[in-house]
C-alpha cells in the first residue's frame, strides 16, 4: 500500500490565505513523498512556501486543498483538536530561534510536551526528560534557564523537547540559521544521528547548502511548487 | 485531574517567575480586598447592631425627644414601676457619660450601674482579668470592656481619666453583646456625682423581657405608665434604639459600601488588565505550548489558573490582613453614647477571599479566550 511505502504523502497540496484584499498562495498543487526514516531538506528563496509546507506537515497549519497523509493519517481532514492530539504524539518541531519558554529551566522546557499526557507519572516524565537531555548531551545543564545557555545549547534543548515524546517525525525550520559554524555542525550531526540511529523522519527547511548536504535528499521550492529533486543518498 | 494538577504547577511557575508583575498584581488585589473587607466588616457590625431579630429581648427606656445621654434624664425611681410591668424579666438603671455625643471614632463611654445588679442583669459577662470583688469594694472602680482595654492599653490596676471622671481599672470583661466590650462599667452613684447629674437621675433603663414576642407590647406598656409623668419615656428594642439614635453614623457607614464596590471593580479591572497584558506578551509562549501539544483549552485554562493564583493570594492577604488589622486595633464608632464595635468577622474574611477568587475567574475569561483562540501560525509569525 502507498501509505506504508511513503511516510509522508502530499498530493496536489495547496494553501492560500487572504492578506488584505489580495490572496496569497504559498503552496500550489504540490506533490511530495517522503519515506519513513528519511532526512529531507527543503530549500528555496524567501516566500517560496517552505515554512508553510513545513507547518502543514507539522500539523500547525492546514492546507486549503489537496491531501496530506502522514503515517496513514489524513491531516487535511483533522479538526484543530485532533491535530493538537496528533502533534503531541507524532511530531516534534524545532524552530530557528529555539523558542524556549524563558521562565522555565532546560528540564522544564523539555518536560512541557509530557505534561498533558495522563498516562505518565512524574517519575516517568523525569526518566524521559533525562533520556532526551542525555541524547543531546545536556544532562548537566538541566537546571539552567535559557538565558544561561549558549545558542547551540538552547537549540539542543529545543531538540530534546522535540524528541522527548519519541515522535516518528521531526520538522525543523532552519535549525542552524541562528548559530555559528561550530554549533551548527553539532546540531546537524545530532539531526543525522536522530535520523540514522533512531530512524526519525526529518523534514528540514534550510538556506544553508552545508546543512542541506547532511540530508538524504534535498528539494527546492519556488512559488509554492517543487522545481527540482536532487537525490543525495538512500535511506538506510 | 493529573492534567489539571500539572497545569496548576505550570501556572504557579508562570506567576512566581514573572515576579514583579505578579507581586504588583497581588498587592493591588490585596489592597482592594483589604478595603472591601474593612467596609464589609463595618456593614456587618452595623447589621448586627441594628437588625432586630425574633430572639431579641432587650428594651431601652429613654427620655422622650432626647437624643444624647447628656440630655436624657429619667428619675431613678422609675425602676420599681418598670419592674412591676407584666412581661418585664429584669431592668437596670444606667447612667451614661461620654466624651463625645456626636459621631466619633474613639468614643469613651462610662456606664454607671448598681454594683449588685450588673452581673444579675448581664449574666453572660465574663471576667478576663482582675477581680469583681475589687470592683464591688471600690467606689471609683471600673470594669472595662476588653476592646476598650485593648484600644487604650489598660489592665487591672491602671488609672484613667475621661469626661472629668477618674477611675481605677479593677477588671477586664468580655461579653457576647458588642456594646459591653467597648464601655467602662462604674458604680451608678459614683458616676451620678462625678458627671454632676446628681443622685437619683439616670440616662436610661435597660429592660429585659420574658418573651421576645412581647417586646413591642412591653415597650408600649412602659411608655404608657410614664406618659403623663414629668419625664415621659420612649421605649424601643435596643437595636432599633441604636438604629434611630445613630442614624447619621449608619448613613455614613452605608455610604462606605460604595467604596467596597469600587474596590471590587478595581480588583476586577486590575486582574483582567494584568492577565490580558500577560497573555499578549506571551503570544509566542502560547504558540510554543500549542506546538508541543497543548490544546487551546489547556492554554485558556493556564491563563485562568494564573488569574486564580493571583486573585486567591491577593484575596487571602487582603481579607485576612483586614481581619488581623481590625482584631489588633479594635476600632469602634460611637454616636450618642452608643458604640458600634468593628469586630472582625471570619465570615466576612471568607467572603472576601471567595469574591477575590470569583473576580479573578471572571477577569481571566477574556484573556483566556484571547490566548486560546489565536492561531499558532499567526502567533509565531507575529512574535
Amino acid at each position: 500500500m502507498e501509505n506504508e511505502k511513503h511516510f509522508i504523502t502530499c498530493r496536489n497540496l495547496s494553501k492560500s490565505y487572504q492578506k488584505g484584499s489580495t490572496t496569497v498562495t504559498p503552496l500550489q498543487d504540490l506533490n511530495l513523498e517522503v519515506q519513513r526514516g528519511e532526512f529531507l531538506a527543503l530549500m528555496g528563496p524567501s516566500g517560496s512556501g517552505k515554512t508553510t509546507l513545513l507547518n502543514c506537515i507539522a500539523g500547525i497549519d492546514q492546507p486549503t486543498a489537496g491531501e496530506l497523509i502522514i503515517g496513514g493519517r489524513e491531516l487535511n481532514r483533522m479538526s484543530r483538536g485532533e491535530l493538537t492530539q496528533w502533534r503531541s504524539q507524532h511530531c516534534g518541531y524545532i524552530f530557528q530561534l529555539y523558542h524556549l519558554v524563558p521562565i522555565l529551566t532546560a528540564y522544564e522546557n523539555v518536560e512541557l510536551p509530557l505534561l498533558l499526557d495522563k498516562s505518565l507519572s512524574r517519575k516517568d516524565r523525569r526518566q524521559r526528560v533525562d533520556t532526551a537531555l542525555g541524547l543531546v548531551n545536556l544532562d548537566d545543564r538541566s537546571s539552567h534557564y535559557p538565558a544561561e545557555l549558549s545558542g547551540g545549547q538552547e537549540q539542543r534543548v529545543a531538540i530534546a523537547r522535540a524528541i522527548v515524546t519519541d515522535p516518528e517525525l521531526l520538522v525543523a525550520d532552519e535549525p542552524t540559521g541562528d548559530l555559528d559554524g561550530k554549533a551548527a555542525a553539532q546540531i546537524l550531526e545530532l539531526l543525522q544521528r536522530l535520523s540514522g540511529d533512531l530512524h526519525k523522519t526529518i523534514v528540514m527547511v534550510t538556506h544553508d547548502p552545508r546543512a542541506a548536504d547532511c540530508a538524504h535528499r534535498c528539494l527546492h521550492l519556488e512559488k509554492g511548487q517543487l522545481i527540482e529533486a536532487q537525490v543525495e543518498g538512500g535511506v538506510s | 485531574m493529573r492534567n489539571l494538577t500539572n497545569l496548576f504547577i505550570l501556572a504557579t511557575k508562570q506567576a512566581s517567575r514573572h515576579r514583579t508583575r505578579s507581586v504588583l498584581t497581588i498587592l493591588g488585589v490585596a489592597i482592594g480586598m483589604f478595603l472591601f473587607s474593612s467596609v464589609e466588616t463595618m456593614q456587618s457590625a452595623m447589621e448586627q447592631a441594628t437588625s432586630t431579630t425574633s430572639a431579641d429581648t432587650t428594651l431601652v427606656v429613654y427620655r422622650e425627644n432626647r437624643f444624647c445621654p447628656s440630655t436624657s434624664r429619667l428619675p431613678e425611681h422609675y425602676l420599681s414601676q418598670i419592674r412591676e410591668i407584666d412581661g418585664v424579666a429584669e431592668a437596670i438603671p444606667v447612667q451614661v457619660a461620654v466624651n463625645n455625643c456626636g459621631a466619633s471614632l474613639d468614643v469613651i463611654a462610662f456606664r454607671g450601674v448598681p454594683g449588685d445588679d450588673l452581673l444579675r442583669y448581664n449574666k453572660d459577662l465574663e471576667l478576663v482579668a482582675g477581680s469583681i470583688d475589687d470592683w464591688r469594694n471600690r467606689s471609683d472602680g471600673a470594669l472595662v470592656g476588653e476592646h476598650f482595654a485593648t484600644r487604650r492599653d489598660l489592665s487591672p490596676g491602671d488609672t484613667f481619666e475621661a469626661v472629668g471622671v477618674r477611675v481605677v481599672v479593677n477588671g477586664i470583661i468580655r461579653s457576647p453583646n458588642p456594646q459591653d466590650n467597648d464601655v467602662a462599667y462604674v458604680h451608678l452613684p459614683f458616676l451620678q456625682q462625678a458627671s454632676r447629674v446628681g443622685l437619683g437621675t439616670v440616662t436610661q433603663f435597660n429592660v429585659r423581657v420574658t418573651d421576645p414576642a412581647r417586646l413591642d407590647a412591653v415597650a408600649a406598656s412602659i411608655d404608657n405608665v410614664f406618659r403623663s409623668d414629668s419625664a415621659p419615656t420612649i421605649t424601643r428594642p435596643e437595636k432599633a434604639f441604636f438604629a434611630q439614635t445613630a442614624k447619621d453614623l449608619i448613613e455614613m457607614i452605608a455610604f462606605t459600601r460604595w467604596l467596597g464596590f469600587g474596590a471590587v471593580a478595581g480588583v476586577l479591572g486590575l486582574v483582567a488588565n494584568s492577565l490580558l497584558l500577560a497573555a499578549r506578551s506571551r503570544i509566542r509562549e502560547g504558540a510554543i505550548l500549542q506546538t508541543v501539544g497543548f490544546s487551546p483549552g489547556a492554554i485558556g485554562m493556564l491563563v485562568v489558573l494564573e488569574g486564580l493564583i493571583l486573585g486567591l493570594t491577593g484575596g487571602l492577604i487582603g481579607s485576612v490582613g483586614a481581619t488581623v488589622f481590625m482584631t489588633l486595633n479594635r476600632f469602634s464608632f460611637g454616636s450618642e453614647g452608643l458604640i458600634l464595635s468593628l469586630s472582625p468577622s471570619y465570615i466576612v474574611s471568607l467572603w472576601g477571599v471567595a469574591i477575590a477568587v470569583v473576580l479573578a475567574l471572571l477577569s481571566s475569561v477574556w484573556p483566556a479566550l484571547e490566548a486560546a483562540r489565536r492561531p499558532i501560525v499567526q502567533s509565531l509569525r507575529d512574535c
